[in-house]
């Protein structure tokens, strides 16, 4: 496995004290595989993504296994981490307005990582980076190098910051919302580069995203999060068709569906997700969900395997499949 | 941005036009003292002395014979010289203590940043006073106690512009990608609070150049035979009523040269301003 997450938890400093921003979270990822994060704002799912990168906000504390190709991240240095990323974790961001650097040429941020990584020489570096650029479709690659960020198009930058990802050709890759700022469809040519990339390279992907129809169609796995809590995993065909979690379902119920009645009204989920960090000693859905019983909101619910390679935090999980 | 554009939005910035020239103006009566002035600044002629404006001597003399004008162009010479090396003092140091306190964080920031407040917490020109009494006065010290004035103020506003830096996402990038630190405070940071601190560096030369002229003013900057503008001010007080002009010329002098770095300054935060930048 190339990942393993076991029971992670995640405090960030508050000045009343350290929050919870994820609890018991648990989540594998094989080699070459597809992990789909999915969940609200402030449910963690950035956190637990940069926690995996050793990038987490001064004084947050985590505790639980992190495993990458066997190494325990948690016991890593600094001088170690910054081996690790860009070199074997590779992480796309949301923004690519703001995740370039204004003053730097494409080229020369696109060069950096290969510099830094795999000893390459500058000149060296920026010949690839046009060759990097060309594999992710961006037209003119030997003049786009030179380029400053704001010369270029919200996707030619998303392009350009895959590229610059791809550099030392990674083992994982974490996409964090990489395509919410984009056009729909630059959206799906991002989505499409990065599927052809995979299979290209072989690399494991996580995806994380608030999008339901991305991650369907771009990942083999997912995992639902809410308040900090690993709601529901597992495959996500089968999570999104037989969803088993009442979060997991009150949330496919609330999409909008095509050919939906006209003027019928969109379902939503009463009630407003807990503020980050401040999610009840128990089921952090409990306020909001129809089947709570006091047991709920009392104690961390346990993770029931539904079959191979399923879960569910729900203690509720017979009456939600009987209601529904 | 191209540096066409750069000139063209220059060009229609007249406190940038206005304050760029009167600095040039005092850089080039500073440069060309070094080779030429009417008379040698120092020379002292009795006979001659006290003489009103005239074709010989353009700006009269003073009680001692010596050439006003010769004495202001050599007089540029210093304030220039004591703007630059101060400045450079305060952002050499200040920049690499900001820089350090803001990638640093925690302890260290607090240290640094508790020392600034420390030096800060003294009148510039009082420091200035205490470390000429000190070592004795002279242009050399009033040099080193305006630079050592300047250095947390430079430290200040390379935190507070870093730290701004700090939290944009391609710092985030940056970090993702595997770079230290310090690369990432050389690379990444100090570029983009380049404009910032050029800024900041105009003005502080213009408070360098009004302490220079304080400190020699009270005899402790530019000791003579050294013209400087200070100085003609302190000997010109006990002259005002028989010869006001003798205050007059190097005070306005000095009101050109403050007046311009100011304007300066003004035209280039209006320059640089990365909200009209970000527009072009």
């Amino acid at each position: 496995m190339l990942l393993e997450v076991e029971a992670l938890n995640l405090d960030l400093p508050t000045p009343t004290g350290p929050a919870r921003i994820v609890r018991e979270a648990t989540f594998g990822l094989d080699l070459g595989g597809t992990l789909g994060v999915v969940g609200e704002s402030g449910s963690g799912k950035t956190m637990t993504a940069l926690a995996i990168m050793g990038l987490l906000p001064e004084g947050a504390r985590i505790s639980g296994k992190l495993r990458f190709e066997g190494y325990d991240l948690a016991a890593l240095d600094e001088e170690e981490w910054r081996h690790l990323r860009g070199n074997r974790i590779a992480m796309i961001f949301q923004e690519p307005m703001t995740a370039l650097n204004p003053l730097q040429t494409i080229g020369r941020q696109i060069a950096e990582g290969m510099v830094l990584h795999r000893g390459l020489s500058r000149s060296a570096a920026l010949a690839e980076a046009a060759t990097l650029l060309e594999r992710v479709g961006l037209p003119d690659p030997a003049r786009r190098v030179r380029s400053y960020p704001y010369e270029l198009s919200g996707g030619q930058r998303q392009r350009a910051m895959i590229a610059m990802a791809l550099g030392c050709a990674p083992k994982l890759i974490i996409a964090d919302e990489p395509t919410t700022a984009l056009d729909v469809t630059v959206q799906a040519q991002i989505l499409d580069l990065l599927a052809r990339l995979r299979e290209e390279t072989g690399m494991a992907l996580i995806l994380v995203s608030h999008d339901l129809a991305v991650i369907a169609e771009n990942c083999e796995r997912v995992i639902v999060m809410y308040g900090g809590m690993v709601m529901e995993s597992g495959p996500t065909r089968d999570v999104l068709e037989r969803p088993a979690h009442p979060y997991t379902r009150a949330l496919l119920a609330a999409r909008p569906q095509l050919g939906a009645t006209r003027g019928g009204k969109l379902r939503t989920i009463p009630g407003v997700a807990p503020p980050a960090g401040e999610a009840p000693a128990g089921c952090a859905f409990a306020g909001r969900c129809p089947l709570t019983i006091e047991a709920c909101a009392a104690a961390m619910p346990p993770a029931l395997a539904l079959g191979p390679d399923r879960y569910a935090r729900c203690i509720r999980l017979d009456e939600a499949e009987r209601t529904q | 941005m191209t540096d066409q554009t750069f000139l063209s939005r220059a060009r229609a910035n007249p406190s940038f036009l206005w304050g760029a020239a009167l600095v040039g103006l005092i850089i080039f009566a500073a440069a060309l003292s070094t080779i030429w002035t009417p008379y040698p600044p120092e020379a002292i002629d009795i006979p001659h002395k006290l003489l009103p404006p005239s074709s010989t001597h353009w700006l009269g003399t003073d009680q001692l014979g010596h050439d006003v004008a010769s004495q202001l162009l050599a007089g540029a010479r210093v304030s220039i010289l004591v703007g630059v090396i101060a400045v450079g003092i305060g952002v050499l140091f200040g920049v690499a203590l900001g820089l350090a306190a803001a990638s640093a964080k925690g302890l260290i920031e607090d240290a640094i940043m508790r020392l600034s407040d420390f030096a800060f917490a003294f009148p510039a020109l009082l420091l200035a006073i205490m470390l000429t009494a000190i070592f004795g006065p002279g242009v050399v010290n009033a040099i080193i106690a305006i630079g050592i004035f300047n250095v947390p103020v430079f430290a200040k506003v390379t935190r507070a512009a870093a730290n701004g830096v700090l939290t944009r996402e391609y710092v985030l990038a940056a970090r993702a990608a595997g770079k230290g630190p310090v690369a990432i405070a050389i690379e990444h940071v100090l570029p983009n609070i380049a404009s910032t601190l050029i800024v900041q560096a105009t003005i502080q030369f213009a408070i360098a150049v009004l302490a220079e002229v304080a400190l020699s003013y009270l005899g402790l900057g530019a000791q003579p035979p050294l013209a400087s503008w200070g100085r003609m001010l302190s000997e010109a007080q006990r002259l005002l009523f028989q010869a006001p002009r003798l205050a007059v010329f190097p005070g306005l002098a000095v009101v050109l040269a403050v007046l311009g770095l100011n304007l300066l300054g003004d035209g280039l935060r209006d320059l640089l301003d990365p909200r009209l930048r970000a527009r072009r």
